[in-house]
Order: C-alpha cells, then sequence, then structure tokens
C-alpha cells in the first residue's frame, strides 16, 4: 500500500504530462504543502494533545518571511527558507511559551488570539502590501543553474522535502522524546509525577511544529508566488485542523491523508466541468463528506484504514 | 477630543456589545450546559438574518416579521439539535470541530441554493429610520437606539429567565454540574433542545436587529463566531454574565479602539503612519484584552463551575 502510493507519488508528473494535464503537476504540489503544514500540525494536535487554532500563524509567517525577503531583492532559497524556519520557531517558541500556561478550551483560545494578533500585523505593514498581500516575481533561486518555476523540478523538490519532513517526524514520534509527548498527553500528573519537565517538553515540541510549519510556508508562497494575509487568517487554522481531524488524529498519515482528501474533495466538486453551475455550490457535497466522516469514521480516515487491517 | 464624539462612541460601543451579549449567550449556555463547541452557532445568526428579511419583505413590516424569524430560528435550531447535535455530545471536542465545521459549509451552500449570492436588503422599521436629538444637541441613529432598547430588554429578561424561573434554575444547575443535575433526575436531554431553541431564537434577534446596519450575506457569521467565542472566554465558560460583562468589554474596546486609536495616532505620528497602523491596532486589541484576563485570570471573569 505504502509502496504503491510512493510509486504514484514519484511517476505523478511524468503521468500528467504524458496525458497533457500539466495543471494537476501544479496540483499536486500544493497537496503535498499542505500535507505537510498539516502534518505539523499533528504533531501538536495528535501526538502532544495541543489544539492550536493558531497554526495558521507559523504557516503565514513562514511565507511572509519568504515574500518579504524577495521584496527587499533576497531570492535565494538558502537564505530565505531558513529565515522563514527560524522566525516561525521564534513565533512558536513566544506563543507557546505563555500559551502553555493555559489549558484545554483556554489553550485553543489563547492561540487563536495571538494567530489574530499577527493576522492584523501583517495587514497593517502597508509597506509589505498589507491587505492585499505581497506578489513575488518568481519562485525563490537555487543558485545552480536550476529553476524552481520548472513545475517538474517544484514537485520532485517538494517531494523530497515532504519524504524528509516525515521521516524526521517519524523518528521522532518513535524517540524516547516521542513517547514523553504521548504520555503527557494521555496523563499530565502521571508524566509529572515520573519526573519529566512537562512545559519544556511540550514547548519544545511546539517549536519543532512551529519550524516545520514555516517551512511549508516558504513552500506555499513559492507555490503561488504570493504571500496574502488570508494565509494566517484563523480560517486557514481552521482548514489545518479540519485536514487533520478528517486524515487522522494522531495518526501517523492523519495529517497528509486529510490535506490530500480535502484539497482533492474541493478540487473535484468546484473544478469539474459535468457538475456545471452546480460546481458553485462545492462546499454542500464537501460538508456532506466531512459529515458523513464525522458519524462513521471517528478516528479519521487514516484511523478506519489502520482499523481494517488490524 | 469632544465629549459629543464620546458620548457617540460609548453608546455605539454599547449596541454592539449587547448585540455581541445575544450571540454569546446562546453559545456559553450550549458551550457550559452540554460541553459542547458549536462552531454552527453564527450559522444560526446568518438564517436567523436571511428569515427575517425574507418575512420582512412579504409582510412588509419589520415588527411582524421579528417574532416570525425567531421562531422559525429556534424551530432550525431544534431540529439541528434533535436531528445532529444530540449525536455528538459524547463525542470529544475535536469531533465537534469537525461536525459543526460540516454544518457552517452545508447551511452557507443551502443559503446560496435559496437566496442567491447577492446579499439581502432589509430596512430599519418605518418611523426609525431618521436620526433623533439627543440631549446635548448631538444627533444619533433612532434605529440604534431601538437596538440599544431591545438588547438591553432582552439582557434584562433573560437574567430574570436565568435567575428567577425553574428552567433558569436548571441551566443552572446544567452549567454548574451535568452528572449532578443528571442525578437529581433533570430532563437533560429536553433542556438541551430548549436551551438550544432559545439559543437560536436569541441569534436570530441579533441577526435580524443588525441586519439594517450591516449585509445580509453569506458568511457574516463566521467573523462574528470568534468575537462571541473571545467573549465567552472572557467571561467564563457557561457563565451568563459573564458573556454579559465580556460582550459589553469587547463591544467597548473594540469599538473604542477604533475610533479613538487613529485620532490619537495622527497626534503623535504622520497621518500616513496613523491610517496604517490604526485599524490594525484596534483589531489587536481585543485579543490582547482576552490573552491578558486569560493570563490573571485563566478561567474568565466568571467561572461558572465552582
Amino acid at each position: 500500500m505504502r509502496l504503491a502510493l510512493l510509486l504514484l507519488a514519484l511517476i505523478f508528473p511524468w503521468a500528467m504530462h504524458a496525458l497533457g494535464q500539466d495543471f494537476y503537476i501544479s496540483f499536486a504540489a500544493r497537496i503535498l504543502i499542505y500535507a505537510m503544514a498539516a502534518a505539523s500540525l499533528n504533531l501538536v494536535l495528535g501526538y502532544g494533545g495541543m489544539v492550536s487554532f493558531g497554526h495558521a500563524a507559523f504557516f503565514g509567517a513562514g511565507a511572509y518571511m519568504v515574500g518579504i525577503l524577495a521584496a527587499e531583492g533576497i531570492t535565494s532559497l538558502w537564505i530565505s527558507w531558513p529565515i522563514a524556519i527560524a522566525v516561525a520557531a521564534l513565533a512558536a517558541l513566544v506563543v507557546g511559551a505563555i500559551s502553555l500556561r493555559t489549558r484545554g478550551v483556554y489553550f485553543i483560545m489563547i492561540t487563536l488570539a495571538f494567530a489574530q494578533m499577527m493576522y492584523y500585523v501583517f495587514v497593517s505593514l502597508k509597506a509589505y502590501g498589507g491587505d492585499d498581500g505581497l506578489s513575488m516575481p518568481g519562485r525563490s533561486t537555487t543558485g545552480f543553474g536550476v529553476s524552481l518555476s520548472n513545475d517538474f523540478v517544484w514537485y520532485y523538490l517538494v517531494l523530497g522535502l515532504l519524504a524528509a519532513v516525515l521521516y524526521l517526524l517519524h523518528r521522532l514520534i518513535h524517540s524516547r522524546f516521542g513517547r514523553v509527548i504521548e504520555a503527557i498527553r494521555e496523563n499530565e500528573i502521571r508524566a509529572t509525577a515520573i519526573g519529566y519537565p512537562i512545559y519544556r517538553y511540550q514547548l519544545v515540541c511546539f517549536v519543532i511544529s512551529g519550524a516545520i510549519a514555516g517551512l511549508a510556508g516558504a513552500l506555499i508562497a513559492n507555490q503561488t508566488s504570493y504571500a496574502g494575509p488570508s494565509l494566517l487568517h484563523w480560517v486557514q487554522s481552521g482548514t489545518l485542523m479540519i485536514m487533520v481531524i478528517l486524515g487522522g488524529v494522531g495518526r501517523f498519515w492523519g495529517g497528509p491523508v486529510g490535506a490530500a482528501v480535502l484539497l482533492i474533495l474541493e478540487e473535484v466538486f468546484s473544478g469539474t466541468p459535468i457538475l456545471g453551475a452546480y460546481s458553485l455550490h462545492w462546499q454542500l457535497p464537501v460538508g456532506l463528506i466531512l459529515l458523513a466522516v464525522v458519524l462513521w469514521a471517528p478516528r479519521g480516515i487514516a484511523g478506519a484504514f489502520a482499523q481494517k487491517h488490524s | 477630543m469632544s465629549g459629543i464624539l464620546l458620548l457617540e462612541q460609548s453608546l455605539n460601543s454599547l449596541q454592539f456589545g449587547l448585540m455581541l451579549f445575544l450571540l454569546a449567550a446562546g453559545l456559553t449556555l450550549v458551550f457550559g450546559i452540554m460541553d459542547m463547541i458549536n462552531l454552527a452557532h453564527g450559522s444560526l445568526y446568518m438564517i436567523g438574518a436571511y428569515l427575517m428579511a425574507t418575512f420582512a419583505e412579504a409582510t412588509g413590516s419589520f415588527w411582524v416579521a421579528l417574532p416570525l424569524a425567531l421562531v422559525a430560528t429556534a424551530v432550525v435550531g431544534a431540529v439541528l439539535e434533535i436531528s445532529l447535535l444530540r449525536t455528538l455530545y459524547e463525542r470529544d471536542h475535536l469531533t465537534q470541530v469537525l461536525a459543526t465545521f460540516a454544518v457552517i459549509l452545508i447551511a452557507n451552500e443551502v443559503v446560496r441554493l435559496i437566496w442567491g449570492n447577492q446579499s439581502l436588503m432589509l430596512n430599519a422599521p418605518a418611523g426609525l429610520q431618521g436620526p433623533v436629538a439627543l440631549p446635548g444637541g448631538m444627533q444619533y441613529a433612532s434605529y440604534r437606539l431601538a437596538i440599544i432598547a431591545v438588547g438591553a430588554s432582552v439582557a434584562l429578561l433573560l437574567y430574570l429567565l436565568v435567575t428567577k424561573t425553574k428552567v433558569g434554575m436548571l441551566v443552572r444547575a446544567g452549567a454548574s454540574n451535568r452528572e449532578m443535575a443528571i442525578a437529581m433526575g433533570v430532563n437533560i436531554r429536553r433542556l438541551f433542545t430548549v436551551v438550544f431553541a432559545l439559543g437560536a431564537a436569541l441569534c436570530a434577534l441579533a441577526g435580524a436587529m443588525l441586519g439594517p446596519i450591516l449585509a445580509v450575506q453569506v458568511g457574516m457569521g463566521e467573523n462574528i463566531l470568534i468575537l462571541a467565542f473571545v467573549v465567552i472566554v472572557i467571561g467564563g465558560i457557561g457563565s451568563i454574565r459573564g458573556a454579559f460583562v465580556g460582550a459589553l468589554l469587547v463591544g467597548f474596546v473594540d469599538t473604542m479602539g477604533r475610533a479613538l486609536i487613529p485620532i490619537s495616532f495622527a497626534k503623535m505620528f504622520s497621518p500616513q503612519v496613523a491610517s496604517n497602523l490604526g485599524p490594525s491596532l484596534s483589531s489587536i486589541l481585543i485579543y490582547v484584552l482576552m490573552a491578558a484576563v486569560l493570563f490573571f485570570r485563566p478561567k474568565g471573569l466568571f467561572p461558572a463551575r465552582g
């Protein structure tokens, strides 16, 4: 199953190119980027039990860093992407350090509050587009003759980065650190009693997740050559959360599966010519399908599959 | 700073705060009693406004349409509760988020299918369309005064309902300790449906009253929903009194911030900086307020659960 998916991901651009559907190569790259963002959220939400309703802040911060640096003339990915990751991680450090003192619904709301604050900060940056956002002249430059504006190159770069991130997450989750994070989710009091500094563990987890979201943000800014405030809006945080819940909270493949299913559903119902005028109403079938998942697959799609196999 | 501007903005704050309270009251009860995160609360506000615009068009009278819209939205709320939300009470918060998010999508599209993409017009009732002179020589829209009057009287009614009646007692019992209320023989299922329908009617009232001021359009519920959540978190989840204080606080901070920050910035910085920073800084203010309240009172100002 996994091998087949990997094979599909590898040959996908060639197949689409052969079919003359080059548009779908770029669409697939978009899915991979959102898969990375959703996977980063799943680390804190699913494994850490920290329901961050402000994850778009780190995603958007990464995107804006690439956009702002490009506007200032720095387009090299070797400079702008690490800065995007670092800024997102720093933002996560500040937000996490304050928010992790609260629990439950209050954690949800305080992360939302910080994300909304950042949203309005970027809206007020009139020098960098304000409400309209920031258009970039093109994708980041690599410095050795490979152009990222080629959709094939771009797709494989994103795929490689996603694979690297997923590998890293897999190692992290199955490390001692990951076990402690899950132990804290299961029973905070017990984890404290055993002697783990839970605040520090959760904060580190939050920062790692923010950094990965920042990388995904840097990628999405490149994907569309655009960074705008809508990337930080609470609806974006909500969408990332929906992706994770749909795919499966705390399931390794939950984030990527949810991102892929949601984006494909949107694309199918909004862009299929057969549906004609009804394709304007794509939210209706998507909403009904989400509802069906809630009622019949309570542990998300990845969770439902795992159940069937075991 | 002129006194008239300050007075006018205070009235605007009061009006906005009271409308926020109508939304937050239902949300805080659903959240507090049923332990249910209902993102679709904003959709009920939207549906209420649409029904109001339709009834007002059909009957030709604002005041005839208003009760019709309230009852119709309450019925929609009750049907939603019985058919779907009831199955979600036992599930975790994240599942509730996903399900009610799906309800938002469905509600938006159903509204679009029925009423189309254009936003609807809703006129203020005849006789309340002009400005009225207040003592001190100030002109203020009479309809906005009517909103304040309606909001304040509903808040008072709600206060009496919750503190003086048997239903109110059950509601308070449910909010402070649900298991104990069940053990004492409260028919919690029926109570939930009643509370949910009541919350829906309050949403419809807010939507109907704000309709003539704001546009009646798809998506109108989503932005105000977040503000309503901010209100109930500031006030303490499950507390009507907290929702009232929180709503007025948010109303004042938001409206005053929008009015005063650009003016005071214009004195300190160049006009360009002021016009850039002013609006976003005032939008940030309510979130700073919430973060500050949570920092000092992690359970809100009036925690309902003892």
